[in-house]
């Protein structure tokens, strides 16, 4: 993908940011994820109703990077079991660390392919999902 | 000034976080390089030359050391660093004569080390930590410090300028105040020593720490002051080698007298050493030098930066070499990667004042801390790169 356009992509998430709401988040699992070596400080909200995700939303303060990550990661996790975000989650942390991956189901994601180029933004990136992941690990150990 | 003498300046970068750390002089290197070259062994053990020679080298550093604060060199503890010194002043002196109920007063733009310490003691004993009201411009007034104390005041604990804001407080008028209600004063010196001349006769505080590794010293060593007869009642949290005369039996165990008895364990040599080195090279520029220079640097940046409306800095009124800004709808993380991209070195976060937030409505800063090596063209470059705010959106990712 064109640099620009994965410009253009990451300011509009970051300029307007998907679900970044917590109105009526009752009953949803909440986790916190922040970044022990900059800033960025995110809550995020889950719901999940028999192994599907079917609602994610955030607030918090993060950088561009950070914030266009969640909203992206947002849509694209909305709708799927926990097997298939797990299995998202797993090919797009290989393509940030360079290695063999999938494109399961990226979408707007891709524009993060080149990150691994940024060794210190490879934590923006990750925020979100080390948060997703927690939350899933809640989850389950609920269950 | 003295540009050259920095072995990091050769390559294309701007360095303007020094309050986090600072670049060292090649003398400073040179000095640690010397003693793992040429005397590398232990102190306190002279049987043999070079050990001698570690020494004569530790001891010198400790009267330079002193010197250089107008302290005695039996006042003078060699740490880790300000946070080690500050949680030993905590832990091995206060721990043992504060009770339940009495208050430690500090104030919301303290840094961890100076907040920390004291609310475990506060979970440990029961004592109160409270905080001296700042101003609207964030300062310290004698007054409100008046305000503040009360008869269960037993220690103020400020570091002597801000890491976050860059404000210098009163600390001999503190003092001064303080002692006439048996009222104890450590300085936190981390970002006041190694910018102002400190003299703790004249200031009277009771405890002073501060580190090498913003002084232009070695990292991973630093000072603990006391005024002897406290030092004298400190209790070593750290037992071990070097600090102890005598043992035979658990009630048979004789201490070294101070500072000695405080440094248990073979020391940072190389650090301390290194320490001494960066103190002669802050003396042969003059300390008096060194603060007009970050005085006038930072004024010259408020003048080129007054147009910019886009840029707000909240700590305009601090004769100190900090600078703390917003830019209008820019993250300062992600101001701070749009420099990067130039190789220019800030600070974005809430530089370890997390509690300050409460004080100032503002969560995170872009901080600059200038020190000596930085120029007017440095400067120019920066306000370059900050007067255009779609680029820094356009580049900040």
């Amino acid at each position: 993908m064109d640099s620009n356009l994965k410009r253009e992509i990451i300011l509009d998430n970051y300029s307007h940011p998907y679900n970044k709401n917590i109105d009526n988040v009752e009953g949803y699992i909440k986790v916190n994820s922040n970044n022990e070596s900059c800033i960025d400080n995110i809550d995020l909200y889950l719901k999940i109703d028999d192994d599907i995700i079917t609602d994610v939303r955030f607030d918090g303060e993060a950088c561009a990077i950070s914030t266009a990550s969640t909203s992206i990661m947002i849509k694209n996790l909305i709708g799927k079991s926990i097997d298939e975000v797990l299995k998202y989650i797993e090919n797009f942390e290989a393509m940030l660390e360079e290695k063999e991956y999938e494109d399961t189901d990226f979408n707007e994601a891709i524009v993060f392919d080149e990150t691994y180029k940024q060794g210190n933004r490879r934590t923006c990136v990750t925020l979100p999902y080390v948060g997703i992941k927690k939350a899933i690990k809640e989850y389950q150990d609920n269950k | 000034m003295n540009r050259e003498d920095f072995p990091m300046l050769n390559q294309d970068i701007i360095y303007l976080d020094n309050g986090a750390t600072t670049f060292k002089p090649k003398c400073v290197i040179d000095a640690m390089n010397d003693y793992y070259t040429k005397y590398s062994a232990n102190a306190h053990r002279g049987d043999y030359d070079i050990s001698y020679k570690v020494d004569v080298a530790y001891e010198n550093a400790r009267k330079n050391t002193a010197k250089f604060i107008n302290a005695e060199p039996e006042e003078i503890v060699f740490t880790s660093g300000a946070t080690d010194s500050l949680n030993i002043i905590a832990n091995g002196f206060f721990k043992n004569i504060l009770e339940a109920g009495d208050e430690v007063l500090i104030t919301l733009s303290e840094h961890a080390s100076n907040v920390l310490p004291w609310f475990k003691l506060s979970r440990d004993l029961g004592i109160n930590v409270n905080y001296i009201e700042l101003d609207s411009n964030l300062h310290v007034t004698i007054n409100n410090v008046k305000k503040a104390i009360n008869p269960r005041t037993k220690v103020i604990s400020l570091a002597g300028i801000t890491n976050v804001v860059g404000d210098e407080r009163p600390i001999k008028e503190i003092c001064r105040l303080a002692h006439d209600n048996n009222i104890f004063v450590v300085v936190d010196g981390a970002q006041s020593v190694p910018h102002k001349p400190t003299d703790v006769k004249d200031l009277d505080c009771d405890f002073l720490a501060f580190s090498a590794h913003k002084m232009m010293g070695p990292t991973g060593v630093g000072v603990l002051y006391g005024k002897r007869e406290l030092l004298e009642t400190i209790e070593p949290v750290s037992l071990g080698g070097g600090m102890n005369e005598s043992f035979d039996s658990i009630d048979e165990v004789y201490l070294k007298d101070i500072p000695i008895r405080l440094e248990a364990g073979t020391q940072n040599i190389a650090g301390v050493i290194g320490l001494s080195a960066a103190i002669d090279y802050i003396q042969r520029i003059g300390l008096d030098n060194i603060d007009i220079h970050e005085i006038r640097l930072k004024k010259y940046f408020m003048e080129k930066i007054k147009d910019i409306k886009h840029v707000h800095v909240i700590n305009e009124e601090c004769d100190s070499g900090i600078i703390a800004f917003t830019v209008d709808d820019v993250f300062p993380q992600d101001v701070a990667y749009y420099l990067n991209k130039y190789h220019i070195c800030v600070r974005a976060g809430n530089h370890c004042a997390k509690i300050l937030k409460n004080a100032i409505g503002v969560k995170n800063t872009v901080r600059v801390s200038l020190y000596i090596y930085n120029t007017e063209s440095e400067i120019d470059r920066l306000v370059e790169l900050l007067s255009d705010k779609m680029r820094i959106i356009r580049e900040m990712i």
